[in-house]
């Protein structure tokens, strides 16, 4: 393992991804540099289209860039040049998300017949957890979010804002070493959104690494630092102004 | 692995109905063998067993052959009666032969007192047939000598008599009706239990000459059991009784026999043609309704996976595996065809029950047949489950969550 302090959580170096769509070629990034330390708290924007969900998967090592190389806790994820290429497989991809990413997605992503409970246990099953221990630490991920007395509800008896909690408190359980968020509030009313937003707040502040996309300003402005994306490409890279964000 | 057995039971309760009538292929594939081996399991209890009690080495000399077309059957039975006369005939000339015996077959009504049996196998018999039958006495003695020349009214009756003719009296030296006749009963067998469906102890020996005096006309034909003197000397028994028939019969050389030679392993020959053509037969039903039951199996989890592609997408984001992915969906196929063969199994199980309830066939669906069950679900649910649950494995979690 190499050092976190000087490489960062996360290390980009010109990540490029090419969608080959046969006749013509969709450059959605274009070499995009990037450092994130442990315990930071970002937010990602830019217009419709521009790569943001691209750059979030590529992290969340969902998917792999087509150039570039990739550091994640000093390791390597992917290293393509021209002379060479590296990229781990699929099965080391799988268990880089389930033991050191949470994700967090727009449309929650829950299993829809199965319950609270099971569904925040399942990356523990993954990970070949014993069963007993699933079921505490599921039930505490439940209670961080303030849903413990939700674990046998099904996703359709819950409310949204309850689902996307429920969505959260899965990436929470496997203590993952960052928490990515797509557009988490986009399917919420702004009141939920806020409440979101807010356990994201306490969430970071105990430590949590956390990424969201957003196109909403006063979501963005919840972060310490707002990455906007254009074309592909980092456009700007701000810090915010501690405090402002609380009183928009 | 509890997990995915819980996973997939979940997913089949999902689509009950669907799930059901996709392992109805493999249910009749499993059913079709499974009835079948209950009726063969069956014979072997009883079939099998009665013809070896025939003796292997129990030659009977009839005029005609046990397993014939129809036309020989018919000419045969234009055919001289063998007589009475032919056994001692025998006995005298043969080298290889220890024991001869009449076998006559007559049904009889028996009455003691009040009681009455209807039905009883009356066979006329004579004092050798206690080694060629292997029967042995609980009390009395068997026929003799005496008895035969004598055309003596004497019985020797099974344990099934015992019981519901004399009602715990004791039948030695009293006396019973067969089809009106009275007889002294002498001797009372051991108990043999089922044969092929009939009750072994629901017979009757006495001596063949009474039988035909009292009973037969003088023609009748009669069967003569031939024991030889050791197993391993059948064949030449077999030949030497063959030559001393056609003397008997004054047959010129050249001319056909116009008698058979009847032999247990003929009807072993037979039961294994006959249970071999049924197994075959089971096997091909079998085999192409578990295809079809497959390829239905195949087909639904296809559709399963399409319809999952989401949750698998889901699945993986969170760090499934590919092969945990791959054993989720063939544990899955593997429970659909499960449910198959349970299924079949109950159906063929029912079905023996049915046979055994209503006919006298003691089919019964064999253990083996568990083990059979084991082996076609883990056969058919991986070979059919195996592309399904692979597309599945190889799915892109990107492309899979964002599937519509
Ligand atoms: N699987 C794909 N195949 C082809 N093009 C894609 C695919 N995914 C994304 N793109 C294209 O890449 C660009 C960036 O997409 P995306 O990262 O989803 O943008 P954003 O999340 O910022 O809206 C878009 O032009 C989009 O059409
Ligand atoms: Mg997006």
């Amino acid at each position: 393992m190499a050092t976190p302090g000087q490489n960062g959580l996360i290390n980009f170096q010109g990540i490029t991804k090419v969608y080959d769509m046969g006749k013509e070629q969709v450059h959605a990034l274009r070499g995009v540099d990037l450092t994130i330390q442990a315990n930071e708290y970002i937010s990602i924007m830019g217009p419709s289209g521009s790569g943001k969900s691209t750059l979030m998967n590529i992290i969340g090592c969902l998917d792999t860039p087509t150039r570039g190389r990739y550091e994640f806790e000093g390791e390597l994820v992917s290293d393509v040049t021209d002379e060479q290429t590296f990229k781990m497989d699929d099965d080391q991809l799988a268990g880089i998300r389930n033991r050191k990413i949470g994700f967090v997605f727009q449309t929650f992503n829950l299993l829809a017949r199965t319950t609270a409970l099971r569904n925040v246990e399942l990356p523990l099953v993954y990970a070949g957890v014993s069963r007993r221990d699933r079921l505490v630490r599921a039930q505490a991920a439940l209670e961080m979010v303030g849903l413990e007395d939700r674990s046998t509800h099904r996703p359709s008896e819950l409310s949204g804002g309850q689902r996307q909690r429920v969505a959260i408190a899965r990436a929470l359980v496997t203590h993952p070493s960052i928490i990515l968020a797509d557009e988490p509030t986009g399917n919420l009313d702004s009141t939920t959104g806020r409440e979101i937003m807010s356990l994201f707040d306490d969430l970071q502040e105990q430590g949590n690494t956390i990424i969201l996309v957003t196109h909403e300003p006063h979501v963005a402005e919840h972060a310490h630092r707002i990455i906007h994306i254009l074309d592909g490409q980092i456009d700007r890279d701000e810090q915010v102004v501690k405090g402002k964000a609380d009183f928009q | 692995m509890i997990e995915v057995l819980r996973i997939a039971g979940a997913a089949l309760w999902a689509h009950k109905f669907r799930a059901l009538l996709t392992t109805l292929g493999i249910a009749i594939g499993i059913f079709t063998v499974g009835v079948v081996m209950a009726i063969i399991e069956g014979l072997n209890a009883s079939f099998a067993e009665q013809i070896s009690s025939m003796g292997s080495d129990v030659l009977y000399v009839d005029k005609r052959g046990w397993f014939q077309g129809r036309d020989a059957w018919v000419l045969s039975r234009q055919r001289r009666n063998i007589g009475l006369d032919a056994g001692e005939y025998i006995l005298q000339r043969a080298q290889y032969v220890s024991h001869v015996s009449p076998r006559i077959y007559q049904g009889g009504r028996l009455k003691y007192k009040e009681n009455s049996l209807e039905r009883v196998a009356v066979l006329g018999a004579a004092a050798d047939m206690a080694v060629i039958a292997g029967v042995e006495l609980v009390d009395g003695r068997f026929l003799s000598k005496l008895d035969s020349q004598r055309k003596k009214a004497v019985v020797v009756i099974g344990a099934a008599i015992d019981e519901n003719l004399f009602g715990g009296e004791d039948p030695l030296g009293k006396r019973l009706s067969i089809n009106g006749r009275k007889f002294l009963v002498i001797g009372i067998l051991e108990k043999q239990g089922q044969m092929m469906g009939r009750n072994l102890d629901n017979m009757i020996y006495i001596p063949a000459e009474t039988l035909l005096k009292m009973f037969g006309r003088r023609w009748r034909n009669i069967t003569i059991a031939v024991k030889a003197s050791s197993p391993d000397l059948i064949n030449e028994a077999r030949d030497e009784v063959e030559g001393i028939m056609r003397r008997y019969r004054q047959i010129r050389p050249g001319q056909p026999n116009d008698f058979a030679i009847n032999q247990q392993s003929a009807l072993q020959e037979l039961y294994d043609n006959a249970t071999r053509m049924l197994w075959m037969v089971a096997i091909g039903i079998g085999s192409i309704a578990l295809i079809v039951g497959g390829v239905g199996v195949m087909n639904i989890m296809l559709v399963t996976v399409t319809e999952r592609t989401v949750e698998i997408g889901i699945r993986k984001s969170l760090g499934a595996r590919r092969r945990t992915i791959l054993w989720q969906f063939l544990v899955e196929s593997m429970a659909v065809s499960a449910l198959g063969v349970v299924v079949g199994f109950v159906m063929a199980s029912g079905v023996a029950v049915f046979v055994q309830r209503y006919t006298t066939l003691a089919a019964r669906v064999p253990p083996t047949w568990i083990a059979l069950g084991i082996g076609v679900v883990v056969v058919v649910g991986l070979i059919f489950g195996l592309w399904p649950a692979t597309k599945a494995a190889r799915l892109d979690p990107i492309e899979a969550l964002r599937y519509e």
